[in-house]
């Protein structure tokens, strides 16, 4: 019984996030401004990511967490350069 | 203890903890489409960046703690890296943004007087 | 002799404490493992001259870290509130002005962590020449307010734990 609830907290969890994610992309379609968009694509990775910590505890497995930890970064230094070229229009100086 | 011997304590404080913190994260993504302006919207993702997160994290912690059957406080990891970049790229961001439209501001300017 | 093998401490401990907890075990290899890191990293660092961090009162670390627990809570919720609708006319939100006296650099990376990762403000853009930050605030009620919570609460412990 008390699985079943754990198992459909975890499903409604995830229900959230994947919707979250839907938005924030629906944000980086639309825009209207470039900031918006990458405010929409910071957003959508972090929801990403805690969509996989949520399905590590689904699945009880750990290499969720290593793939959370991968997206959080790769997800931080994507966000920064592209704030980045909005300043300068360019990445590297 | 595997999965199928939670008591049902544990159960339902993991479910809660991820069913809340999922929920803010995607009140902060209603934000993000529903505010009108940049400025409000940068306010908007912070919700699932703190509380959303820490929430999501403790109920990791707290499930794989208990299968493991020891302390497993890995998932800090992300709460302590999270909480440092995040405030980093929505700095980054604002500032772009008002040096975008200062930028605009100026050129509209100069083409008026122009 | 500690200061050539450990010229940044707090840089070594987490070091150390972050490759126990990648490795997700206490044995003598992860042992092993996180303290050569931690001695050899901020080795690297030596290159960079980096400012080391002097920190005067620990105990005001707590007090600090209580608060920033206690707003980022409220602050959730009050944001949270402003999403699903409330009071949606009369809010408005906006930019305000706030007269630092805070120097040090790591005092201000600190407050600006602080300050953005509390939703409902974010800081915009600070001016070390003059000291003045401009900050974004969701939920505009009274500027003086909101100047005098960010020197009360924040400043006045930054200062005593950096300055």
């Amino acid at each position: 019984m008390s699985q079943a609830i754990l198992f459909w907290c975890l499903t409604a969890a995830q229900a959230l996030l994947v919707a979250a994610m839907a938005l924030a992309a629906w944000r980086a379609v639309r825009g209207p401004r470039a900031q918006d968009r990458v405010l929409g694509l910071d957003t959508l990775y972090l929801n990403g990511m805690l969509l996989l910590l949520v399905f590590g505890v689904r699945t009880g497995g750990s290499i969720y967490f290593y793939a959370a930890l991968i997206i959080g970064m790769l997800g931080f230094a994507a966000t920064v350069a592209l704030a980045k070229f909005l300043m300068r229009g360019e990445v590297i100086e | 203890m595997s999965v199928a011997d939670l008591p049902a304590w544990a159960c339902v404080t993991v479910g809660l903890l991820a069913v809340a913190g999922a929920a803010l994260s995607f009140l902060g993504a209603v934000g993000l489409c529903s505010f009108k302006t940049f400025y409000e919207r940068v306010h908007a993702p912070t919700l699932g960046a703190t509380l959303g997160m820490a929430l999501i994290v403790a109920a990791s912690i707290l499930f794989f703690t208990l299968v493991e059957g020891r302390f497993m406080p890995r998932e800090l990891l992300i709460g302590v890296f999270l909480t440092v970049t995040t405030p980093v790229t929505l700095i980054l961001l604002g500032r772009a943004a008002l040096f975008r439209d200062r930028t605009e501001f100026a050129r509209e300017k100069g083409s008026e007087e122009g | 002799m500690i200061r050539a093998l450990l010229p940044h401490p707090l840089l070594a401990l987490g070091l150390f404490v972050t490759s126990l907890l990648m490795s997700g075990s206490v044995e003598p290899p992860a042992l092993a493992l996180a303290a050569v890191l931690a001695l050899a990293t901020p080795q690297v660092m030596r290159a960079l001259d980096a400012q080391t961090i002097r920190i005067r009162s620990p105990g005001a670390i707590v007090s600090l870290a209580g608060c920033v627990v206690v707003d980022v809570l409220r602050s959730n919720w009050a944001v949270a509130a402003i999403i699903l609708g409330r009071r949606r006319h009369e809010r408005r939100s906006g930019f305000i002005h706030v007269p630092l006296d805070l120097k040090d650099r790591y005092a201000l990376a600190v407050l600006a962590v602080i300050l953005t990762a509390t939703p409902g403000t974010l800081w915009v853009e600070y001016d070390s020449a003059t000291g003045r930050l401009l900050l974004h605030v969701l939920d505009l009620v009274e500027e003086d307010e909101w100047i005098r919570l960010i020197k009360d609460r924040y400043e006045r412990r930054l200062m005593e734990i950096f300055e």
